[in-house]
């Protein structure tokens, strides 16, 4: 079946509910009240069912984020291999931001979140939906200047 | 041992299907659906003495058999890749690298049980799998793996992938069939287990990837082989995710029951910069840390109670002699903190009333009986909340603080590091 043609309510449509939420998310850039509205709508589901599921999940954005958003993984074998913390530091001195924060530009948002699944790489750090692993400072340092680039 | 799950891993390109095929692929699914009746499989998994590779290690074959016969009963199979536990990274390898190997999986097990529908349950944050998956399902439905009457057998199955969305939670089995439903990832109650009522209501088998992925070998070897391999009561090869502080971090392919010595000293390169060990977590972040006396306990369901603690995923993180102990549980702590589902007290409470108490241990900020509280806060929780959340968020804290007490306490008095 076409998702269009799903009926509205049904189980079946509110399994759409996190793949609806990532396409709104793209769409609006974050999951603002228009967007949850939408995804509403288009399921038929209430309004605060769509949020009590989008508001549940690390990977969506509830508030506006900057294009790129920098996700530093925080895990403890991360932690061990010089990153977590150290990155985070690293990356809020060249960004000029606290995580939580986007650049005065729009362009980066610095997050940390929990353990990427990368430990025998790490340490470890995600961009939009981008892994980069194995980091060092230069690492960091060459990536932040092709994502300023490009 | 010769490899079998990690056969692949120098296979460039082996999530391409001609790839995969050309190495021997899709042997299995023949063999399993031309050679077998849905029975017979289910009694060769009893025989392997396979249990669950994501955390429980429940028997996989006991599984099998819970699900009902009646053809008229609608049944789903679920593969949870929800992989998201610190120090685990074989199932993100396995989607990943050698994908086709899983779902050959998925169609033998599904085909055992009767479930026509397969979903993949893949974690947000693991975006080239979910790209991936896209693709190797779409090429095995082209080959006929896929889709109506599959190898004319007149077994049918269609599979698609779900991508989550960033919820550690929802690697328990019946919080990921939540979010498959598209609603937050909370536990439900338990019984009744998936196997009754599980996904839309219906009998469902859920299944860890790395579980899944030994069933086309035991198809192809054979049960004897795979119970060949292994302890008494943990069977047959297991991926060990090494990490931390040796000098190669990465998957090895051992035998259950390897030793932590050997993982560690022969395969894992020893500790890095020839430091000293001082510490081990044995199975990912939810099971109890060991210390170096411990070196020769081997890697089992059964042998790691023994000494306190858990076979868990069998993800070995290593800690050297410059390692904070209380920095390094406190890292854990958050996670915890940070992935409780908030659904019940004493879990939601619990795990950020210890990182409270931790941040001020770490912080050097004077708190007498500090130690006793974190304690006391491990027992308020232990067997009281509503999924092994809370209890996994107590195991690291209680166990560092049964093994590095001292350390704990010059931390509190001298206000700094002991390290």
């Amino acid at each position: 079946m076409a998702p269009q043609e799903i009926p509205k309510g049904t189980p079946a449509a509110r399994s759409m509910a996190l793949t609806a939420l990532y396409i709104a998310q793209e769409q609006y850039g974050y999951l603002s009240e228009e967007a949850l509205q939408r995804v509403a709508e288009r399921l038929g589901l209430s309004l605060k069912d769509v949020y009590s599921t989008a508001s549940f999940y690390s990977l969506y954005q509830m508030k506006p984020a900057g294009q790129y958003v920098i996700q530093v993984c925080e895990g403890l074998s991360c932690f061990l291999r010089d990153g977590a913390e150290r990155l985070v530091d690293c990356l809020r001195r060249k960004l000029g931001i606290e995580v939580g924060e986007t650049t005065p530009d729009g362009r980066f948002t610095l997050e940390t979140v929990q353990c990427l699944a990368s430990c025998g790489t790490s340490p470890a750090m995600r961009i939009n939906d981008e892994l980069y692993d194995n980091l060092t400072e230069e690492k960091v340092d060459a990536i932040l200047e092709q994502l300023a680039r490009g | 041992m010769e490899k079998a799950l990690l056969k692949n891993v120098y296979v460039p390109h082996a999530d391409n299907i001609d790839v995969y095929i050309a190495h021997g692929g899709y042997r299995a699914v023949r063999k399993a659906l031309l050679e077998f009746k849905p029975e017979g499989l289910i009694e060769m998994v009893k025989k392997t003495g396979l249990r669950g590779r994501g955390g429980a290690g429940f028997p996989a074959g006991l599984k099998w058999g819970f699900m009902p016969k009646d053809p008229d009963v609608t049944k789903y199979l679920c593969v949870n890749t929800d992989e998201g536990e610190p120090g685990t990274f074989k199932d993100r390898y396995l989607v990943e690298e050698d994908p086709h190997q899983v779902l050959e999986g998925v169609i033998i097990a599904a085909y055992a049980v009767g479930a026509h529908r397969a979903y993949v349950y893949i974690r947000g944050e693991f975006f080239l799998a979910v790209k991936r998956w896209i693709k190797v399902i779409a090429d095995a439905y082209d080959r006929g793996f896929l889709g109506k009457n599959i190898l004319g057998t007149g077994f049918s199955l269609d599979v698609s992938v779900h991508r989550g969305a960033g919820a550690y939670i929802c690697g328990e089995e019946t919080a990921m069939l939540e979010s498959l439903e598209g609603k937050r990832g909370e536990p439900r109650l338990k019984p009744p287990y998936p196997a009754q009522v599980g996904l839309y209501g219906q009998p469902t088998l859920v299944h860890n990837v790395e579980t899944l992925a030994c069933v086309p070998h035991i198809v192809l070897r054979g049960p004897e082989w795979f119970a060949s391999i292994g302890t008494e009561e943990s069977k047959g090869p297991k991926i060990f995710c090494v990490s931390g502080h040796v000098r190669r971090p990465g998957n090895y392919e051992l035998p259950m029951g390897t030793t932590l010595r050997e993982i560690i000293y022969e395969h894992a390169g020893g500790v890095k910069g020839g430091r000293k060990l001082k510490a081990i977590i044995p199975g990912g972040a939810s099971t109890p840390m060991l210390t170096p006396e411990h070196l020769d306990v081997p890697m089992a369901f059964e042998t790691l109670p023994k000494v306190g603690s858990m076979f868990g995923t069998g993800a070995v993180i290593v800690m050297d002699e410059t390692t904070c102990i209380v920095k390094a549980v406190l890292h854990l702590a958050r996670f915890f903190a940070h992935e409780s589902c908030g659904k019940c007290v004493p879990c939601r409470v619990g795990t950020q009333t210890m990182v409270k108490i931790l941040e001020g241990i770490e912080a050097g900020e004077e708190r007498d009986g500090d130690l006793d509280l974190l304690l006391d806060v491990c027992n308020t929780m232990f067997g009281k909340t509503f999924c092994p959340l809370g209890d996994a968020a107590i195991n690291p804290v209680a166990s560092s603080i049964e093994h590095f007490r001292d350390e704990y306490e010059y931390h509190i008095r001298e206000k700094q590091c002991m390290v």
